[in-house]
């Protein structure tokens, strides 16, 4: 029983902690500003997959290590990545049946609230603002968005099968 | 399994989805004020950055490996040619260091004579950086020692060509620290060339510092070399910071618009050195070494 459920979890612990490992590996200076939020990509995608397993505690969770890990103000990632996978739960039926291009808009959205929220927090604490390649990482999330759906799907139905 | 259905049944067991995303986002807020306002919220990030260290450890896993395999595939005639070339370097810094010897001996009776406060100098300690964060609005590295090597908040980094940063934050086994040029690190600092004091500002790019409190009749230049004041209490004085890159004067700004390129190789270090210099910590960091 356990371990079936162990492997249940295991697609999406892997792929979270690769998105963490991705967001933190230092990149040459021209390429930094253009990271995707990982982290947010994958966490919407199973909060729209899996909302009963992955939902507000876990975006919350990774949030504070995030946050830990990158020297940001405790609570900064982790708020704004609970809000968004909130949403994403409330809504998470109805993405289901987007068509790709739809869903693909749909997390544009996500992806620009949850770098707003983040830009926000920045402005209050009175960290100087950013210029515009601050929401290069939104369209960048969008771009890589679809094919990253459909490998998580896949490696999603590759485990069930196993199972 | 995780088909829509079962999932559709189980939609049930998630109770109160919205009373506990608003729980989280109050306990965000709170801990972000408490993080702010003071540093209340230490021993739990320490506690947290030793979870997240072999997180750490495997993202710089990758860089490690490229250096290894660089340095194990380096030719006998490479090794050979960087051999001769460092022995050439070590004689000649060992000149040098020759002479700064006496004059170092010279400069303590000097002061000596004059009454004056003996100079501190410091522990120096080599350590290699595992993670950097560089974005617009940030500038961080972590280095691979911390607490237990006797590490502590706002201490001095250095690289072989001047200033790099100070630490923030202190982990069991790593160091966050920022780097000069973030934008929101200030650094006291002098001219070398006649002791005029100022404040260099990180503007978040790798080569530019800015000096906003220069007055329009400041005798600076282009080329003049700045140093830390020691004024801040943080850093050990006379270390080199920046070289001053521009000055305009604008005839009717109270200020002189002034900028800085960063001694140090800000996003090339890959190792750096940590200054044990402010004497309340000079005993603990000691012991610490011993």
């Amino acid at each position: 029983m356990i371990s079936t459920r162990a492997s249940r979890h295991l697609p999406a612990v892997i792929t979270i902690l690769l998105a963490l490992m991705l967001t933190l590996v230092p990149l040459p200076k021209a390429l930094a500003p253009f990271r995707p939020d990982w982290v947010a990509l994958i966490l919407i995608y199973w909060a729209m997959t899996a909302p009963s397993s992955y939902n507000v505690g876990t975006a919350w969770l990774i949030g504070i290590f995030l946050d830990v890990a990158q020297g940001t103000l405790l609570g900064q990632h982790a708020l704004a990545l609970c809000v968004v996978v909130y949403i994403t739960i409330k809504f998470h039926l109805l993405m289901r049946v987007f068509p790709l291009l739809q869903l693909t808009a749909t997390v544009f959205a996500l992806l620009a609230l949850h770098q707003f929220l983040l830009f926000w927090i920045n402005g209050v604490t009175a960290v100087t603002a950013p210029a515009i390649s601050y929401w290069a990482p939104v369209i960048i999330g969008s771009i890589v968005w679809p094919f990253l759906s459909m490998f998580l799907t896949g490696v999603r139905f590759r485990a069930q099968t196993g199972n | 399994m995780l088909s829509s259905q079962s999932d559709r049944s189980r939609l049930a067991r998630i109770p109160a989805l919205g009373l506990r995303a608003l729980a989280l986002v109050s306990l965000s807020i709170l801990l972000m004020v408490l993080d702010h306002r003071d540093n209340h919220l230490d021993a739990v990030r320490r506690a947290i950055s030793a979870a997240v260290y072999p997180l750490q450890i495997v993202v710089a896993a990758p860089t490690r490996f490229w250096v290894w395999v660089r340095d194990a595939g380096a030719t006998r005639n490479e090794l050979r040619l960087q051999n001769s070339r460092l022995k050439v370097e070590r004689l000649l810094t060992n000149a040098r260091l020759q002479r700064f010897t006496a004059l170092e001996a010279e400069n303590d009776r000097l002061r000596e004579l004059l009454e004056a406060r003996r100079q501190v100098r410091g522990e120096v300690r080599i350590a290699e950086i595992i993670a950097v964060d560089a974005n617009p609005y940030r500038h961080n590295l972590v280095i691979a020692i911390g607490q237990q090597d006797g590490v502590y908040d706002g201490q001095a980094i250095v690289d072989v060509n001047g200033v790099v940063g100070q630490i923030v934050e202190v982990g069991l086994m790593t160091a966050q620290a920022i780097l000069i040029s973030d934008p929101d690190h200030a650094l006291p600092v002098e001219v070398n060339r006649n002791g005029l004091r100022t404040v260099a500002f990180g503007t978040g790019e790798f080569d530019r510092l800015e000096l906003p409190f220069l007055p329009n009749n400041a005798d600076i230049r282009a080329g003049d070399l700045l140093v830390t004041s020691g004024l801040g209490g943080t850093f050990p004085s006379g270390y080199p910071v920046a070289i001053v890159a521009n000055v305009t004067r604008i005839p009717q700004e109270p200020f002189a618009d002034v900028t800085a390129t960063p001694a140090a190789a800000l996003n090339q270090v890959r190792e750096v050195m940590l200054i044990w210099s402010a004497s309340p910590a000079v005993e603990s960091a000691d012991e610490a070494n011993d």
